[in-house]
């Protein structure tokens, strides 16, 4: 507790909806789609046809490149169907559940006798290896790399985030033994960054054999690649791995009863959920399983993961591999009459005292997904830096990334960032520009030419 | 025939439609008007309220005051030059209505421009010159004639925005390109004691009538303090700003209100303004312990254009340094640029424009070294760590 590291610069949007702390709805698996678009830089080979009969833990897809990295299917049934984009692109593998689930036995082992060999083959083959992400660039990891260290950040701060520490209170036992077993895979130990402001009540500061961090501030306080820049930040020819907590317990509970059980607390949160609160679900569910609890409407965004960074995947889509939490916003396609010149607009929130929000500091906003005005070129730049606790000059990073010029994505710390670490750049530009579309460009610019 | 009737038929004013080339300018009006019903499409699904409408807006209420100011002061001066006794709302009127003919050019000539070029680019137009077109007037003599305010504000528009692609590329100020195109073009009108002071055509001028600023009698020569104070140009006439000088300048007490909302919205970096008003009193120090002049240090901030130029000007977010610690090093040379201008260059004692101006062009070139450095501190901490 006394090394606290204290981020001055981020921004909490005051945005209502958070989820209440209970659970209102058990989905009951029904159709389950695996998403190889979820995984970065996956070209996915598929291993199954319709029709076949699947287990939970049976492959699915595996990487072409690194064909022992395995995509498998969550809940045991049928292949229902392949879905393909354009030029035949793999979109989507969906599973129609049996009513009774049934496992691929990986045999339950003891966490702390495994070696390095055995733990990644266990990863690898129960589908849980996509689990890590390795940075940089935000990739699958790869099979042969011994990462600096792996990082996990205990607590998520991002806008309505399921809260860690209710969603994991049963799992201690799964978390400890997903830490024990990923420990084997790297000299630089387990680095766990947890919140000052809860530091002696989550279960999270009781992890064995972990190096821990402790963080204060606003978002993006609680985003890994965040405390990773203040822990050791990622230079040229470092590798280090990063595995969010719900992942974790999912890896501890594979060791500790040999099944591969991705059931996990979804919070269904936003301005147009109506009661939000937390479901039983898993990886894969479609937003039509809780359309009817929440009140999913014609115009409502449904969003896998947060409002900052999550994916809209429409009312019929489906829960992203990593995401723990689904957003539902209003479309917010109505014009307003003079707004930008109106002094007042008490119903929006504004981070620039350009608005009046300062005067009410408590208050819970109602936000759509309006743009507020037109795209416009840079002119207010500070505000950037204002959002983002990190050494980095994000306009200068943004600049080189839309010039395409690598040298100077790599002097101005393209390694250190994913676009979620930049989010609230998008969110406060007056000028609207997309920085995290910016930066995912630039950073698949470094994959193609530094490969 | 069926799919071509299912085919949406582009707008009047769409692209594709009749009058699609205009659709530019019908954004133009029509977000103007309404805040659009776009929605985000790829990054975070929330904005902020904010948008650069707003802040552009925050900037030219910022001023207003010294607009407003300006013009009674262009109706003050005028009484006193011809001895006439005008009423307080004699005086703003008849600022009003000189001053009123140089907005207007300033704005149409100017947005003519920015309509026609976010035409031809295909783009939205872009509001950044409503802050432009506020502030040209403010910074030139009343009796500048129309057609040369015209040509400058055409010149400074095209060549100092559009051909860098529009508002957010341009390296120099456009308000001030304007200025400079302006005193450079046409010095006679920009200069000299007869230009800032409105005397209308057949009337006669009180005794001992001049016309000159107080900034040219402080620096025309040693004893500068002593010919302010015979003209009668002591420190609160030129807090208050009841002097000659270009329209929106003089008037510390108006910038000042401008500043306090500039710098409380966040719009303007108060690091500039802060350094820049060091920059000045340092240089001014110097020059009076060098016996340059006996003008004290302070009087640089409330004569001339320091405290419109430093407010106003200096921070203008895009011709600004952009890193935070850059922008101390950029406002402390213009003030410092500023006043060493003044001290040796009675010929043309403000130095205001010229200073920024030229950091402008440098302000690149600090961005350049800050970040460097901050990227060779970081790559050192890593190594010893």
């Amino acid at each position: 507790m006394s090394n606290t590291i204290n981020l001055k610069k981020g921004l909490d949007i005051p945005i209502k909806g958070a989820a209440a702390r209970t659970v209102r709805v058990k989905v009951v698996p029904d159709v389950v789609a695996i998403k190889p678009t979820d995984f970065k830089g996956l070209v996915p080979r598929l291993l199954v046809r319709e029709g076949d009969k699947v287990l939970a833990g049976s492959p699915l897809f595996a990487d072409k490149q690194n064909p022992d990295i395995l995509f498998t299917s969550p809940v045991s049934g049928t292949v229902q169907e392949v879905v393909r984009g354009a030029k035949r692109k793999l979109l989507a593998v969906l599973v129609k559940a049996d009513e009774k689930q049934e496992y691929v036995d990986f045999g339950a082992k003891d966490a702390a006798s495994l070696n390095a060999e055995s733990v990644k083959s266990l990863l690898l083959n129960s589908g849980l290896w996509p689990s890590i992400i390795q940075r940089p660039y935000g990739v699958l990891a790869g099979t042969d790399v011994k990462p600096k260290a792996i990082f996990i950040s205990a607590f998520n701060t991002a806008p309505l985030a399921a809260d860690t520490d209710y969603v994991l209170a049963d799992r201690t036992a799964d978390i400890q033994a997903g830490v024990t077993a990923l420990s084997k895979l790297t000299d630089g130990g387990i680095h766990l960054g947890l919140n000052a402001d809860n530091y002696s009540s989550t279960p999270f500061h009781r992890v064995e054999g972990v190096i821990q961090h402790v963080f204060s501030g606003k978002h993006p306080a609680g985003n890994v690649g965040v405390q990773i820049s203040h822990v050791s930040p990622i230079m040229k020819g470092d590798t280090v791995w990063t595995v969010s907590p719900v992942m974790i317990a999912a890896i501890g509970r594979l060791i500790n009863t040999g099944k591969l059980d991705l059931s996990r607390k979804v919070a269904v949160t936003g301005p147009a959920a109506k009661e939000p609160a937390y479901v039983e679900a898993f990886p894969g569910m479609p937003a039509a399983a809780i359309a009817e609890a929440f009140g999913i409407g014609a115009k409502t965004r449904v969003i896998s993961g947060d409002v900052l960074s999550g994916e809209n995947i429409g009312a019929d889509g489906y829960l992203g591999f990593y995401d723990n939490q689904v957003t539902l916003i209003e479309e917010g396609d109505k014009k307003e009459l003079l707004g930008w010149a109106n002094p007042i607009r008490s119903h929006l929130f504004s981070s620039s005292p350009c608005y009046f929000s300062w005067l009410t500091p408590g208050k819970k906003y109602d936000m759509d997904t309006n743009l507020h005005g037109g795209v416009r070129a840079f002119v207010e730049t500070k505000c950037f830096e204002d959002v983002t606790p990190m050494e980095i000059f994000p306009i200068y990073l943004i600049k080189a990334c839309l010039a395409g010029d690598i040298d100077k994505m790599e002097q101005f710390g393209i390694y250190e960032v994913l676009p979620e670490d930049l989010a609230l750049c998008d969110y406060v530009d007056p000028s609207k520009n997309e920085i995290q579309y910016i930066i995912s460009k630039g950073i698949d610019q470094m994959i193609k030419e530094m490969a | 025939m069926a799919e071509e009737k299912n085919t949406p038929q582009p707008g009047l004013f769409e692209k594709g439609g009749k009058f699609g080339w205009l659709h530019s300018t019908v954004d133009a009006f029509e977000t103007f008007l309404h805040v659009p019903a776009t929605v985000t499409r790829k990054g975070a699904h929330i904005r902020d309220a904010v948008d650069l409408k707003r802040v552009m807006i925050i900037v030219v209420l910022a001023l207003v005051p010294a607009a407003l100011f300006g013009m009674w002061n262009v109706g003050y001066q005028t009484s006193i030059a011809t001895g006439a006794e005008w009423s307080f709302m004699k005086m703003f009127f008849f600022g009003l209505l000189k001053v009123l003919p140089l907005y207007i050019v300033a704005y149409v000539v100017g947005l003519g421009i920015e309509f026609a070029s976010a035409q031809i680019r295909d783009e939205e137009v872009n509001e950044g010159y409503l802050v432009s077109g506020m502030l040209i007037p403010l910074i030139v003599p009343v009796d500048v004639p129309l057609w040369m305010l015209a040509i400058a504000v055409a010149f400074a528009v095209l060549f100092g925005k559009e051909v860098f692609g529009g508002t957010g590329m341009n390296i120099w100020n456009p308000a001030l390109l304007t200025r400079a195109f302006l005193f450079f073009s046409y010095p006679s009108k920009m200069s000299g004691s007869s230009v800032w002071i409105n005397v209308p055509g057949g009337e006669s001028t009180v005794d001992g009538f001049t016309g000159a600023t107080p900034l040219s009698y402080a620096f025309d020569g040693a004893n500068g303090l002593s010919k302010l104070a015979d003209k009668g140009f002591d420190l609160w006439s030129l807090i208050i700003g009841t002097v000659p000088g270009s329209v929106g300048e003089t008037s510390v007490i108006a910038v000042l209100l401008g500043a306090v909302v500039l710098v409380w919205t966040g719009v303007a970096s108060w690091k500039i303004m802060c350094s820049s008003i060091l920059g000045g009193l340092f240089v001014g120090w110097l020059g009076n312990i060098g016996g340059v002049t006996d003008v004290p240090a302070y009087y640089q901030l409330v004569l001339g254009g320091f405290a419109f130029g430093t407010v106003f000007m200096a921070t203008d977010p895009v011709t600004s340094s952009q890193t935070e610690t850059g922008k101390w090093i950029y406002g402390f040379l213009i003030g410092a640029l500023a006043v060493t201008v003044r001290l040796f260059n009675p010929g043309y004692p403000e130095g205001m424009m010229l200073a920024i101006l030229l950091m402008n062009t440098f302000a690149p070139l600090i961005d350049h070294y800050v970040v460097n450095g901050a990227i060779n501190r970081r790559n050192k901490r890593v190594r010893t760590a």
